[in-house]
């Protein structure tokens, strides 16, 4: 396990920012967007704008799947867990984001529905077995990367003919959230907005592959470059898009070789294909609805849909009033511009998802990037 | 005379915590074979002990952990040790605990009698008797196996001021081993993260690491064990209490490469782990070397280093430089430690 270090030398880190530094233009500003919010976390963790020059700007993206789980799904999600054979089970931080009249399924659990906190898909089928007479329902949230999970959980529950056992689905898709900030009318008409170039995604490529990439930076003329989640891995980044910007390209480069392919992992996404279709259009926190941007369960899986057996009906509902997640999950503000941050709203008590988990913009810069924002109380 | 207690294959029953014959019994053969002292012997309420010289010091912990037994230790000598470490920290010299039980209904004996044990063991390494004890029962579903509440009195020489408030710019920050061990076994445990489970708790009893700090440097202005909440819980109350800053060195800081590895995987941050057998010291800036010499030469500060200075901050910030050499923010930790889903 000796990988971890080759990635975190310091001295490496500091040669490649002094290579950004000597061949950025100092004319000029690098707007660049990380759209994962384990990128988010890499540069605030580390503190990797200290090493770079000013002009190497990050714009934080959507990439964090608790921040753009809008708030009806949430209320649907309460509202099951409060029937009582319903047992709900989910990642960690998907039970502390708010929902609406001040609520989460932390608060909800609290009140005596049963929710549970689970680490993997298949915990979630194993408290199936154990509980038959409950309905336990696996409210299933996140990018290309978690949806395979899923997916076997459910292969697994029909080969099991697990009848107490649903998916309540919210599994997004990265490609389309990409298209729709590139399609926004403050970036493409307005130009109010910046953006040179995009840090792809790690894990999400791992699986999905780099091609899905080329449309954008051909049509939008972004150039994209994948990087790992290692703080060398994002300087690394860095360098190449500096060096794409400087040279007037828009190619889709490949920092994460030893992860991602061009053509990403066949074998998960046909397990994908198998057990999930798209949906004509989802809500996104921030980004409204958005066209083909998310899955549900296909119709041969029917009977693994919460949707179906529970009959959930959605209702959109608006974000916190003064909560800019919206506008920080579509990369035209910066946490700290919000009023509330580090006052009304903290990783104690937050008020918008994105103070939430530790991927969410507000929350890296909360818990990492504090100190460079004194007026803000202690 | 009744049957012996089948330590094989008995169980736990409501009559065990109902004050009669079966509880008596349970404590006579169960629980002093392995806890052997004087007072416990007595079989009175409660334990008379000697007046000692000195100012007293009082900890209590209670204990409530899943799984009951993990690499390292169990709950048993994780009682022992977090309250004798409690009362370590405020400069003292334990000389009693009591234990209190409150068992679940159904527990086998064995796994009881197996932690009576090492809670025995763990308290005659330490050299302190446990004196007193009590034992309760609840339905079967009210409790995790086993709760444990343990209560610790040490002594304070006279000159040990220690205390949290009395940090002052300036002063080092020493700590005494690798982060991360306690707190990333038993997610490992908890888990079943095959590829970790080399990883043990550090589970230790501080106060032998005291008393040789104390005599090293007698100005030392405050100790803590990182528990729940790691370092950066640790750094971020002293802060508040003494109203300082602090900036620490990630590069100085040390972690088992298999721990460091599950942080990484899961995207857990070390600073935010628990740890059972390591402490923060706080040292005015002329006795550092002198202490952390003495740390070094005894068996639990083996790895002891200096990890950063308390400075002058009115927002009592604490920040760390990475090893990149940039800076952040070290904060508290707003839930338990969760992995990434991204
Ligand atoms: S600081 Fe809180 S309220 Fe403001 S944008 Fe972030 S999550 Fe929303």
């Amino acid at each position: 396990m000796k990988f971890v270090d080759e990635f975190r030398d310091g001295a490496l880190a500091r040669g490649l920012a002094a290579t950004v530094a000597a061949e950025a233009d100092p004319a000029r500003d690098y707007t660049l967007m990380e759209f994962c919010g384990g990128h988010t976390h890499a540069i605030t963790r580390y503190g990797l704008e200290d090493l770079l020059p000013r002009n190497i700007r990050f714009i934080h993206g959507p990439g964090c799947p608790v921040c753009v789980l809008p708030v009806g799904r949430i209320d649907n999600a309460i509202e099951l867990a409060r029937r009582p054979e319903v047992i709900l089970c989910s990642y960690g931080d998907v039970l502390r984001v708010p929902a609406s009249h001040r609520t989460s399924l932390q608060r909800a659990r609290a009140e005596g529905a049963d929710v549970r906190m689970i680490w993997s898909s298949l915990d979630a089928l194993r408290i199936a077995r154990e509980n038959p007479s409950r309905e336990v329902v696996f409210l299933a949230i996140g990018f290309e990367t978690t949806t395979p999970p899923t997916a076997v959980a459910l292969q697994q529950a029909r080969a099991e003919g697990l009848a107490n056992f649903t998916v309540f689905c919210n599994h997004v898709l990265t490609p389309a959230a990409i298209q729709n900030i590139l399609e926004s009318p403050q970036l493409r008409e307005l130009g109010s907005v910046p953006l040179d170039g995009f840090i792809g995604p790690s894990h999400v490529s791992a699986i999905i592959g780099s091609r899905p990439y080329e449309y954008f930076a051909e049509e939008y003329q972004k150039p994209v470059v994948i990087a790992g989640f290692e703080p060398l891995d994002v300087l690394q980044a860095v360098l190449m898009l500096v060096r794409q910007i400087n040279a007037g390209r828009f190619a889709v480069e490949n920092q994460y070789t030893r992860a991602v392919t061009r053509e990403g992992n066949l074998k998960a996404q046909r397990l994908v294909a198998e057990v999930f279709e798209l949906r004509e259009s989802f809500e996104w926190r921030g980004l409204g609805e958005v066209p083909y941007s998310a899955l549900r369960l296909r119709p041969d899986y029917a009977a693994f849909d919460a949707e179906r057996r529970f009959n959930i009906a959605y209702h959109a509902v608006p974000d916190a009033r003064s909560c800019d997640c919206g506008a920080i999950l579509r990369g035209l503000k910066h946490p700290v511009e919000c009023k509330l941050f580090a006052t009304a709203c903290t990783p104690e008590s937050p008020i918008g998802s994105c103070m939430v988990s530790s991927e969410g913009a507000c929350s890296a810069y909360y818990s990492y990037g504090r100190h460079r924002a004194p007026e803000s109380p202690a | 005379m009744s049957h012996p207690l089948d330590l094989k294959q008995g169980r736990v029953e409501m009559a065990h915590g109902g004050g009669g014959r079966a509880m008596a019994q349970l404590i006579r053969e169960l629980f002093l074979p392995f806890m052997e002292s004087p007072a416990l012997r007595a079989g009175n309420d409660g334990a008379l002990l000697a007046r000692p010289e000195g100012r007293l010091v009082v900890a209590t912990d209670s204990h409530v952990i899943t799984p009951l037994f993990f690499p390292g230790g169990d709950i048993g000598s994780l009682a022992v040790h977090g309250t004798l470490n409690d009362v370590a920290m405020m400069g003292a010299r334990p000389i009693a605990l009591s234990a209190g039980f409150i068992l679940e209904e159904g527990l086998p004996l064995a796994d009881l009698a197996r932690i009576a044990q090492s809670m025995g063991e763990a308290a005659r390494a330490a050299g302190v008797p446990i004196v007193t004890g009590d034992t309760k029962v609840v339905e079967r579903g009210k409790g995790d196996g086993l709760y444990i509440n343990t209560t610790g009195i040490g002594v304070v020489a006279d000159g040990v001021e220690l205390g949290g408030e009395r940090a002052r710019p300036g002063d080092h920050l020493l700590l005494s081993g690798t982060l991360g061990d306690h707190g990333i076994a038993i997610l490992a445990q908890r888990e079943n993260l095959a590829f970790a489970s080399d990883i043990r708790s550090d589970s230790a009893a501080l106060h032998g690491l005291v008393a040789t700090m104390l005599d090293a440097a007698p100005g030392l202005r405050c100790l803590r064990d990182p528990t729940r909440g790691g370092l950066a819980a640790a750094l971020n109350e002293i802060a508040g209490q003494s109203g300082v800053g602090a900036l620490i060195r990630e590069a100085a800081i040390r972690l088992r490469p298999p721990v460091r590895a599950v942080c990484e995987l899961l995207g857990l941050d070390p600073l935010n782990i628990a740890n059972e057998g390591k402490l923060l010291a706080i040292s005015p800036p002329g006795e550092s070397a002198r202490l952390l010499a003495a740390m070094r030469a005894h068996p639990l500060g083996h790895d002891a280093a200096l990890i950063g200075e308390c400075i002058a901050d009115p927002h009592h910030f604490v920040q760390m430089e990475t090893r990149f050499g940039g800076r952040r923010t070290v904060d508290w930790l707003a839930s338990e430690p969760l992995p990434r889903i991204c």
